[in-house]
């Protein structure tokens, strides 16, 4: 599975796609869902809830495992994808369109920390060995 | 360095999400875990569990040593071809492990136990047995490897990949076993359906693996057998029970043959006092995921989470739980999930057998 150029990402495994009304959508990474398996909960941040980058926002579960799901910039939640509720088996089969929240940036700054396409494969080819 | 099966490149082959489990390079699921559940409740999966260990005990002694060394009787086994499920004590009754006994021909007995604790009960076995006056031949046979296929349409596929095999197995009851040419096959499981386990030369492993997959068998990995286990109730060694616990705090009370004139390791100790705790079910009433370890609140005090997952057949979260003792069914508790307190309901388990759901689910 390539990793999408258009992207951005972070070292928690979350990615980041920059819209035009400036504001943030962002899922996992198709990565980040290999090593979990299958999806059975996804718990996303309340609208409207004000986060700060690297802040805990959220939680999704497998079978195996829960892990967290980070911020990947600070902001303020205006949009979750409540059709994870009852189908989080979508981000297994494409974690690049199941997006789980979207964020408008407080810190527009902050976007340019974020890891472009080349950057994260090397992190998942490094954490591969 | 990790020990691997006779189906090691079998698994890999198919593209195994490979993990170590007690030592051992495992597949942990071929794809979906939750295909693999399914296809074992709906049809028929198998799995390679070579990484169990079968040990042979024989000779005129064996049935006095067996009797001795496990809290179940042998005894029970009226005739060769029979199984038992038993648990293996320390003096002061915690679990060494837990096993299947089957009575073989003439005077020998075969078990299978945790490929985890495979070497500390071989220690444990050969030192009860070196104080035996005229002692038993304990055999461990890391030539055998072991394939378990499941699921209601199991036995017929079975016979479609090992025909040889059809007429010695046919007749096979639940919990009962057949030696049959090369191969030893036991109608038992770990799943809460109906099938085989196959124990066989580990040269034989590959082409049987085949044949059931020509036959329509579907891998499935140790994370379904893991859901299956815990939808049927089973325990599983190392988390819902360890040497810390006696199998009356476990839910094998069931497993322990108190009958008068027989004195098993561990015995006196599960005499001496009444358990304090139990281990009962538990489905969750919110959406969530209950998981090991969690710290359960009810009415009559605290308890934990021993085995907790996903249940792929009832769409919900169920756990095995050791609470207070005076905790019953249809109590109500609540479970610290992270940063959150969740309700759930005291149930019955197991939770699913032979494909059908026991306890029932509130829709959403």
């Amino acid at each position: 599975m390539s990793i999408p150029a258009d992207l951005k990402y972070t070292d928690t495994h979350e990615w980041v796609r920059i819209e035009k009304d400036g504001s943030l959508t962002i899922g996992i990474t198709h990565h980040a869902q290999d090593l979990l398996g299958d999806l059975v909960y996804v718990e996303n941040p309340k609208l409207g809830r004000t986060v700060r980058k690297g802040e805990e926002c959220g939680v999704v579960e497998s079978v195996k495992a829960a892990s967290d799901i980070y911020a990947p910039v600070s902001g303020e939640v205006v949009g979750v994808n409540e059709a994870l509720d009852e189908a989080p088996q979508q981000i297994n089969e494409s974690a690049y369109q199941a997006w789980m929240f979207r964020l408008k940036p407080s810190q527009p700054g902050e976007i340019e920390a974020l890891l472009d396409a080349a950057a994260y494969q090397k992190l998942v080819e490094a954490e591969a060995h | 360095m990790l020990k691997h099966t006779p189906l090691i490149e079998v698994h890999r082959a198919l593209n195994a999400k490979l993990v170590d489990f007690g030592g051992w390079e495992m597949p942990l699921h071929y794809g979906s875990q939750i295909d693999e559940h399914h296809q074992v409740r709906r049809d028929a999966g198998m799995f390679d569990v070579s990484h169990m260990l079968v040990i042979d005990v024989e000779g005129e002694s064996a049935r006095a040593y067996l009797r001795t060394l496990l809290a179940n009787d042998v005894d029970r086994l009226q005739a060769p071809g029979r199984a038992l499920y038993s648990c293996m004590l320390r003096e002061d009754g915690g679990v060494i492990d837990d096993l299947i006994v089957y009575r073989c021909a003439g005077q020998s007995y075969r078990l299978v136990v945790n490929a985890g604790t495979a070497d500390k009960d071989l220690q444990w076995m050969q030192a009860q047995r070196d104080q035996m006056a005229s002692p038993p031949r304990i055999i461990p046979r890391h030539d055998l490897a072991m394939i378990a296929v499941q699921g209601p349409q199991a036995r017929q596929k079975f016979w479609l990949a090992s025909p040889a095999l059809r007429a010695a197995s046919e007749p096979l009851g639940v919990f009962h076993a057949v030696a049959a040419a090369d191969a030893f096959v036991a109608r038992t499981g770990y799943t809460g359906e109906d099938g085989f386990e196959v124990m066989l030369p580990a040269a034989l492993a590959r082409p049987m693996w085949q044949a059931l997959r020509d036959a329509g068998v579907a891998p499935a990995g140790l994370g379904a057998r893991d859901t299956l286990r815990l939808e049927a109730g089973m325990n599983l060694y190392g988390q819902d029970m360890d040497e810390s616990v006696t199998p009356l705090e476990a839910g094998l009370a069931w497993t322990v043959d108190l009958g008068a004139g027989r004195d098993f390791i561990g015995r006196a100790a599960l005499e001496s006092r009444a358990p304090v705790r139990r281990l009962c079910g538990l489905l969750l009433l919110e959406r969530g995921v209950l998981r090991a370890h969690q710290r359960v609140h009810t009415s009559h005090g605290p308890g934990e989470i021993t085995s907790g997952s996903f249940s792929p057949t009832l769409s919900r979260s169920i756990a095995l739980a050791r609470v207070p003792s005076a905790v019953t069914v249809g109590d109500d508790v609540a479970v610290d999930v992270r940063d959150r307190q969740l309700r759930a309901r005291v149930v019955k388990y197991p939770f699913v057998r032979n494909g059908r759901a026991l306890v029932e689910v509130a829709p959403d």
